[in-house]
């Protein structure tokens, strides 16, 4: 019990399929981690890297048809009294039944990319902050369901909070909306938000804005966040630590320090010396080679062989890499840290 | 008036305002300037970088300067090897040699691209319209210009939907390209693409610019990739050029209170978790503030600040600023890392 106290979220080897006309997209083949209570993991990968699957799979919300959870379990621990807890599989639960419905929006809520689009145009941004309470909290009453509005809408910095908890979201700038969806995110103070992309649309004097917003909520009320974004940068700023995909896979995870002082990944170190930075000391960037493989496209061997610098014809295509802790505490999945890509001389 | 040929285009008092009309006699009300008295020159083989904010104005600037907008006011004149180009002064041969002179490179390639023209036809297009060439010399033109910009002449016979994102940004670029363009102006050329393809565009861009000597005016709202593609950097702030240099100097040693702002929000690569503290929002600007449409956010604003709008003056040679304490504050920039991750 003592070594599983923190441990909140325990992903253990999801895969998930689309089946499309075109063919099967294996959007997730076997993905596995772990959010402490209280802490940041970061999620980094480009499209079709299956982050916002992985979002959608904590949520129960993965489309289906066409998709579907074949494989693997997400395990969602819940606190009953301060000594026990209860284990919940959420990839078992009915996707509307009554009992995901209680934890999606209550123990876990979610943060998106596009304010304006995830808002109902036509109700107040107050009616929608107030419904999140009164579903999971059907005795509160509905004056103290707005009274815990305003205050969550003032704690996320929305000025005058008591006037504009009765505006629609068309009248909020794109900073102020993203911080009306922070406000409904946590307002029946869940355990996990997961934020996938939640600055992408916003200017990047008002991401710093929210990334800090966060930072000092996840202090105040000590929930944990998955935060997704395709932008190691952003990521950095708010992790612990940081788990890179691509296609479907992590293919790197460490605490962020770690991650960003020694990328092992060749997958890791090729991004890296492919992104502008405004403080690094690059002359020239060097692209990574070649273009993601086609989504239906299945690989024997690693996903990221097509494109490596580093890889061993004959080991890298054959075999899909292990995930090995190539040093304390940090894990790759690549042959390089293997017997099989250090051949005793 | 061209005494300095080595000014490819300059750009004098350019605004843009864009009328708001209510009421059923759709009377104007008021005017968003989303431009507002730009002045600014591009040498010849430079990449000037403009940077800022949605709503700054950087977008509307470069639609301007190819004349997708008719300017308010202002005026902005094209260096030609020929002629000097007026812009609001053009007439039909004159308006021929400026359409080839100035090209756009687009945002989105998902979106610039017409679906039903296949690569021939879209690339072709600048030189059939423009009357330069046709036939067989047009594909040939074409089939230039698509493998210098890193395509197969395979390729030219396909439809944008069997193209990657990259790919397709590959062939917006070499349809700029293909007219042989003296200035280029570049709309957030990489924002829509996957950070592994960035880089590829941002080389390829690079590349041009110094093989062909163009000359690039980049927007974009991403400080990084300013930093990386420009040679000298303008920075925007509700429809004011608000600071103009050198890029290091000015990523160094910044003069405007909101270029301090910006480069501090950006995040850093060392020092992570560094806070920073950005209170407000951009201004509306149908309702922008007295004096310095910064001041509202602007932590070291004083009383003259709301009085007295600050002119663009030189506070040293080629460094421009707007702001009445410029000479006075010492602001924080970025200071680069010297530490590598190459291998």
């Amino acid at each position: 019990m003592q070594t599983t106290h923190t441990l909140l979220v325990d992903v253990q080897d999801l895969k998930v399929q689309f089946s499309l006309h075109e063919g099967t997209v294996h959007a997730l083949q076997g993905v596995s981690f772990q959010i402490q209570q209280g802490k940041t993991l970061g999620v980094i990968g480009e499209s079709g890297s299956g982050k916002s699957v992985t979002a959608q799979a904590l949520l129960g919300l993965i489309p289906s048809p066409p998709g579907k959870v074949v494989g693997g379990r997400v395990l969602l621990n819940l606190p009953t009294t301060p000594t026990s807890t209860r284990v919940v599989n959420l990839t078992e639960l009915k996707p509307n039944g009554a009992e995901l419905r209680s934890i999606r929006g209550k123990e876990i809520s979610m943060i998106f990319q596009e304010p304006m689009t995830s808002f109902s145009p036509v109700h107040t941004l107050g009616d929608q902050i107030m419904e999140a309470v009164r579903i999971h909290y059907p005795e509160v009453s509905k004056e103290e369901a707005r009274q815990r509005a305003i205050e969550m809408m003032r704690r996320v910095g929305i000025p005058r909070p008591e006037e504009r908890i009765d505006a629609y979201p068309f009248q909020f700038s794109g900073g102020m909306r993203q911080r009306a969806m922070i406000a409904m995110a946590l307002v029946c103070n869940p355990r996990l938000v997961i934020a996938d992309e939640p600055t992408t649309a916003l200017d990047v004097t008002i991401e710093a804005q929210i990334l800090d917003l966060l930072r000092d909520l996840q202090s105040e009320f000590g929930m944990s966040i998955m935060y997704i974004s395709h932008d190691l940068t952003v990521v950095g700023s708010v992790a612990d630590e940081v788990m890179v995909m691509y296609l479907g896979l992590v293919m790197e995870h460490a605490a962020t320090d770690e991650l960003f002082t020694h990328p092992l990944h060749p997958y890791t170190e090729a991004l890296w010396r492919s992104i502008p930075t405004i403080d690094g000391d690059l002359d020239r960037l060097t692209p990574i080679r070649g273009a993601l493989p086609s989504p239906f496209a299945v690989h024997p061997g690693c996903p990221f062989f097509s494109r490596c610098e580093k890889r061993i014809v004959g080991v890298c295509d054959t075999a899909r890499p292990p995930m090995v802790e190539a040093r304390p505490q940090h894990w790759v999945r690549c042959f390089l840290y293997t017997e099989q890509g250090n051949p005793p001389q | 008036m061209s005494t300095n040929h080595q000014v490819l285009l300059e750009v004098d008092g350019l605004r843009k305002y864009f009328p708001i009309q209510k009421g059923f006699l759709r009377r104007t009300v008021a005017h968003i300037k989303a431009v507002d008295n730009v002045s600014l020159q591009i040498q010849r083989g430079e990449v000037l970088g403009v940077v800022g904010e949605s709503g700054c104005g950087k977008t509307t600037l470069g639609r301007c300067l190819v004349r997708v907008y008719e300017p308010t006011g202002g005026q902005a004149i094209l260096h030609t090897d020929s002629q000097d180009l007026t812009l609001d002064d053009l007439n039909g041969e004159q308006m021929r040699l400026f359409r080839r002179s100035v090209q756009m490179i687009f945002q989105d390639p998902f979106a610039s691209l017409n679906p039903r023209m296949n690569v021939l036809e879209t690339v072709g297009e600048p030189l059939r319209v423009n009357g330069i060439a046709k036939g067989r010399e047009l594909e040939e033109r074409v089939s230039q210009v698509i493998q210098q910009v890193g395509l197969r002449v395979e390729h030219l016979r396909r439809y944008p939907h069997s193209f990657s994102g990259g790919q397709r940004q590959r062939i917006g670029i070499a349809r700029a390209l293909v007219v042989h363009p003296k200035l280029v102006i570049a709309d957030e050329p990489v924002s829509a693409l996957d950070v592994s393809i960035q880089a590829q565009i941002l080389n390829l861009l690079k590349d041009l610019q110094e093989r062909q000597e163009l000359t690039y005016l980049f927007v974009s709202h991403n400080m990084a990739v300013i930093r990386y593609i420009s040679d000298r950097i303008a920075v925007m702030y509700a429809g004011k050029l608000v600071e103009l240099g050198p890029k290091q100097t000015l990523l160094r040693h910044p003069k405007h209170p909101y270029t301090e702002l910006l480069l501090a929000a950006v995040p850093r690569t060392i020092d992570r978790q560094q806070r920073i503290i950005t209170a407000g929002e951009p201004p509306d600007l149908a309702r922008l503030p007295s004096g310095c449409v910064f001041r509202t956010r602007c932590k070291y604003a004083q009383a003259r600040c709301a009085e007295e709008e600050p002119q663009l003056q030189e506070l040293e040679s080629g460094h421009f600023v707007s702001c009445h304490f410029a000479a006075d504050l010492s602001l924080g920039g970025v200071v680069p890392r010297v530490q590598s991750f190459a291998a």
